[in-house]
């Protein structure tokens, strides 16, 4: 297990690097984006339409934050991981269109989302679920919002941060997946269970 | 009742609840945290350190705020009680805009979010009639992870509670990381599709020091509270010892021909708060003493 601390824009060579159980810091730029807004993106893309900013290099974040506007200032109050699975079905086309390097989120993702890593290289980066403070105060900048009209939780909110953390790599740019692994004990665990509460399998 | 008081007090426990985790849960936090694997502390003093943030910042202790369930304890003597939806509506938007909340009320066709945590049914009321002239009001913002692994299951009558213990493991690891493990689970049986899950929410509220007082039923929430902790999913799904902090099970009787079964699960951020308010508007809070 090894710690790496990374800034953006991240290079294919630096996150290649990275294995499962390592833990990774990202500094820089760390985009959001949950359902609507990966939808909205592949879009865009298919239209041929730019987005508002480039995320080559940058993280992505899937979360919903609560943000409150001081003046004309948003500040992210809570920012925690949503469930990632949700944008297995984006996650990969996603990578590939806009060459992000880390997908932040919580939860793990699939086989299509594991290949696109590998293939183009990038990370997943698993962030406590639920720590949406310390989250929150790794942000130290809330750069932009972009499709506001989707809702606070599904826009685009464009964060600088220092040492966001700590993520757990739990799949890497070589097809290693951990949660993966974790389903493969559990499987085996589930038989012990069966026999203890005596049950047919 | 007066309603202003009942709409100041709903706010209250609402920004508690979101701001403040039980003691229990958090003493069960610690517990895990103390006997976990590497990677599992590594999650849990996440957990730990974010909790004492929130606190000390006054922030939610997640992002996702929830859905807004309130259970309302009515006194059938209790002025005002026509009046209680309405403030509790009034609350809920104060709570959203002021704490703040994230607004996650969402008109499922359209898709557009009101913006304030209100909509048809949202907040949702649970009602119970008592006797006397007091109302205890409690509040749960459920979150959507764990929410969305939330299983009823018609089981075959004839497989009896062991079909119950072979339902609850399969759905606990079907969940897996989703529901932001370590959770608490909610089961119960009977009644109907709808009243099972209906109860198995409600015993979430429990503290985790409360047991069912039948020792047959603790049993059976010991049995599944290990067996559901055997599994290896872990804080966060990465692995690890501690995948439930607690399991409560209640039940209703059933049709001879049905086995409704309903497992409820809250995330580790399982936000709770109650208060009591007497005929004379005197307030008691239940959960937590009222300190900001």
């Amino acid at each position: 297990m090894a710690v790496y601390k990374l800034k953006t824009p991240i290079s294919e060579a630096d996150i290649r690097k990275l294995k499962v159980n390592d833990v990774l810091y990202v500094t820089g730029t760390i985009v959001t984006a949950r359902d609507q807004a990966h939808r909205r993106a592949l879009e865009y893309f298919k239209e041929g339409k730019p987005l508002p900013l480039s995320l080559e290099g940058l993280a992505v974040f899937h979360c919903g934050p609560v943000m409150s506007k001081q003046g004309d200032k948003w500040i992210a109050v809570a920012a925690g991981p949503t469930t990632s699975t949700r944008m297995d079905i984006f996650e990969d086309e996603f990578i590939k269109n806009f060459k992000v390097r880390v997908v932040i989120g919580k939860g793990g993702m699939g086989k299509r989302t594991t290949d696109a890593m590998a293939k183009y290289g990038a990370v997943y980066g698993a962030f406590t679920g639920g720590a949406a403070i310390l989250a929150a105060k790794a942000i130290k900048n809330v750069r932009t919002v972009e499709w506001y009209d989707l809702g606070m939780p599904e826009a685009m909110w464009v964060f600088e941060a220092e040492e966001f953390g700590p993520l757990t790599v739990a799949i890497d740019s070589h097809g290693n997946n951990l949660f993966t692994d974790v389903q493969k004990t559990v499987e085996e665990n589930k038989q012990r269970i069966y026999q203890k509460l005596g049950l047919s399998p | 009742m007066d309603t202003a008081k009942i709409e100041e007090v709903a706010f209250n426990i609402l920004k508690q609840a979101v701001i403040y985790l039980p003691d229990d849960v958090k003493q069960a936090l610690k517990k895990a945290y103390a006997e976990e694997t590497e990677t599992g502390k590594i999650q849990l003093k996440a957990i730990l350190d974010n909790i004492e943030l929130a606190e000390k910042s006054q922030a939610p202790v997640c992002q996702d705020t929830g859905t807004i369930i309130f259970y309302v304890k009515a006194g059938d003597k209790a002025k005002n009680l026509g009046k209680v939806e309405e403030a509790l509506i009034k609350a809920t938007k104060k709570a959203t805009a002021e704490v703040p909340l994230r607004p996650n009320a969402v008109n499922p066709f359209t898709g557009k979010n009101s913006g304030d945590n209100t909509g048809r049914n949202i907040p949702f009321v649970n009602w119970e009639i008592t006797q006397g002239s007091d109302i205890e009001m409690t509040v749960m913002t459920k979150g959507g992870g764990s929410e969305n692994v939330c299983m009823c299951g018609m089981l075959v009558p004839g497989e009896g509670i062991k079909g119950l213990k072979k339902f609850v493991v399969d759905t606990v690891i079907k969940a897996g990381a989703q529901p932001c493990p370590p959770t608490i689970l909610g089961i119960a049986i009977g009644g109907g599709a709808d009243i099972s899950m209906k109860l198995a929410k409600k015993t979430l509220l429990k503290p985790l020091t409360e047991h069912n007082p039948d020792p047959e039923i603790a049993a059976l929430e010991k049995e599944i509270y290990e067996a559901a902790n055997m599994t290896g999913i872990g804080p966060m799904g990465l692995g690890g010892k501690t995948t439930v902090l607690g399991v409560h099970v209640d039940f209703a009787f059933r049709h001879p021909a049905s086995f409704p079964a309903a497992v409820a699960f809250n995330c580790w951020a399982s936000r709770r708060a109650s208060a009591l308010i007497k005929a004379n508007d005197t307030v008691e809070y239940l959960t937590r003493k009222l300190k900001w």
